[in-house]
């Protein structure tokens, strides 16, 4: 990934350091720890309340030639977005008030470490974080029976992939911010993606407007992550990889690119 | 390594239209204290942060231990070190975890970052403070802090934007003190300040910058001597009256310079020139003869006092 990243980025940005910033964190985070600890609880009120409240409602959802239970539906789709929650969140607020307000990235680029380098280690720290909540998602799951497949492992990569996608371009959006108020946008943006991606009823729900949920990174994740839960792999899993990929990639050259800007005046 | 530290070579730096240096050409030698003087806007920060290697040069060279910050960003970072303007501190950390963390942007090992850390902070004096959280510092000790995570990686070139500004007189001379000990050490200092004093007391060799451009360059002494008597006279009238006096201080020395709230006359002989003074009649509020200062070449060379 360095390597696409060197090609199309002057060499200036060079990534060689990025666990230095990783570092720093966790020594930063030694001190928050209950932060952390906190992300823990939100999927599992999300399961609790997709299991008494809603699942009883519907019942089962048609979905991969099989009915399924809708808690053993959503499950998936939440997992998914709280990937996407926790990158976003960790690669936005957090990083606009270490660019502008604490100027750490400033102090940063005073030592061997470069843009990229910052770039790359801010978005690895999103992916490291967010891997932890899948893990841990993953276990209430299996506590509350909603695994459906052994594949389900494999959500955990999808989920570093959702992550990487998302911090990357969270990261990308937080360079072009003019100060806290920026990151009301990022709260309206969150919302539609999070209820129009397949999260909550299958695509073929949305009839004629299906096509637009496929605009949705979101919706690729989602679909990974259920196609992991099932167990059912079509060769459309392929074109979701290569969407979150190719955004990812896209958002992280920007994001190095925009430091570069914004930091070496 | 033999040859000066830095060179720059008709070193520009644009933003946008704006042209904050417009070509200068500097040589710092090693173990030297040198310093870059100038109101604000005279484009001593544009010219540490390219020095530093965070901003791109627009035009001209410039070299570091004969390197090219455009290729060799990293490589010189690595040998030098910076406290800049605004304390960068990483609020979120203990003090001494500041220094530790610094230590390993620069790929220091572990346990050297815990010694070197230790070491740094008893020369700052802030052992104690070990583990505080930076917030709770007063600005003498962000500042002592900001100084010692600059040395974490043993620059030979230490890069100082306005050290000491905002701090109070007692911290400015616990600063000073740790500076003057660093250059007996045989590291290379290159200071920026508006303060007159801090020139005079630091810096072998000083350049005066003034609208992107040096004007003047020398030792603190050879420049007074070059651009002001060695004495001036400062009359004071009373408030908002001092213009009116122009026509009758002209000729009392070697020439003269109206100021909002006085007016300087600069001669060999200050004494001689305020007895003349009163020959002629004239009763200031106030008056006092004292040596000639940076701040008058200053004023002699940009028609304008330094802190504006």
């Amino acid at each position: 990934m360095s390597g696409l990243l060197f090609r199309i980025a002057p060499p200036v940005m060079a990534v060689r350091r990025p666990h230095r910033m990783i570092e720093r964190h966790l020594l930063a985070y030694r001190h928050q720890w209950l932060i952390i600890v906190s992300g823990f609880f939100e999927p599992l009120f999300y399961l609790l309340s997709m299991r008494a409240g809603l699942g009883d409602l519907v019942g089962t959802v048609r979905f991969g030639g099989a009915e399924v239970p809708y808690d053993q539906f959503v499950a998936p789709a939440l997992m998914a977005s709280s990937a996407m929650n926790g990158a976003i969140f960790d690669s936005t607020g957090n990083v606009l008030g270490r660019l502008k307000y604490f100027r750490l990235y400033d102090a940063a680029l005073a030592t061997p470490m470069t843009p990229a380098d910052v770039a790359v280690g801010e978005i690895g720290w999103a992916l490291l974080r967010g891997q932890l909540y899948a893990v841990s998602f993953l276990a209430v799951m299996w506590g509350m029976g909603l695994i459906g497949s052994p594949w389900v492992i494999l959500a955990l990569p999808a989920c570093a992939l959702i992550g990487f996608t998302f911090a990357a371009i969270g990261f990308a959006g937080t360079t072009f911010m003019r100060g806290w108020q920026d990151m009301d946008i990022v709260n309206t943006a969150l919302m539609p993606l999070f209820l129009f991606s397949a999260t909550f009823f299958p695509t073929s729900s949305y009839g004629k407007w299906e096509w637009v949920v496929q605009l949705s990174p979101l919706y690729h994740g989602v679909a990974l992550v259920r196609a992991a839960n099932s167990g059912v792999w079509t060769a459309g899993i392929i074109g979701h990889v290569a969407v979150l990929l190719g955004l990812a990639l896209i958002a992280l050259a920007i994001a190095a690119r925009r430091l570069d800007h914004l930091l070496r005046k | 390594m033999s040859g000066p530290l830095i060179t720059a070579h008709q070193l520009v730096k644009r933003f946008g239209d704006f042209t904050a240096v417009a070509g200068i050409d500097v040589e710092v030698r090693k173990g030297e204290v040198f310093g870059f003087l100038g109101p604000n806007g005279a484009g001593k920060s544009s010219t540490m942060r390219m020095i530093a290697c965070v901003s791109p040069v627009t035009s001209g060279e410039l070299r570091l231990f004969g390197l090219d910050p455009a290729t060799h960003g990293s490589q010189i970072r690595g040998r030098i070190g910076v406290v800049p303007q605004m304390d960068t501190l990483d609020t979120e950390l203990t003090v001494e975890e500041n220094l530790r963390i610094y230590g390993r942007f620069f790929d220091l090992p572990r346990a050297e970052c815990r010694r070197r850390s230790a070491e740094l902070l008893e020369f700052a004096q802030l052992t104690e403070r070990a583990s505080s959280v930076v917030e709770n510092l007063s600005g003498g000790m962000k500042r002592r802090l900001s100084i010692a995570r600059s040395l974490i990686n043993e620059p030979e070139l230490l890069l100082l934007d306005e050290p000491t500004t905002g701090l109070d007189p007692q911290a400015r001379h616990v600063l000073w003190d740790r500076l003057y000990r660093l250059k007996q050490q045989g590291v290379t200092l290159v200071l920026t300040t508006h303060y007159m004093d801090e020139a005079e007391q630091l810096c072998d060799r000083l350049v005066v910058m003034d609208q992107g451009r040096i004007v003047a360059e020398g030792s603190p002494r050879s420049l007074i001597e070059q651009h002001s008597t060695r004495e001036v006279l400062e009359l004071r009238f009373a408030a908002g009256t001092n213009e009116s006096f122009e026509a009758q201080v002209a000729g009392l020395g070697d020439r003269h310079e109206v100021l909002p709230d006085r007016i300087l006359i600069y001669a060999d002989d200050g004494e001689g020139a305020l007895a003349a003074a009163h020959a002629r009649g004239l009763q200031p509020e106030s008056a006092l003869v004292r040596r000639a200062s940076l701040e008058d070449v200053f004023l002699h060379l940009t028609g304008r006092t330094l802190v504006d």
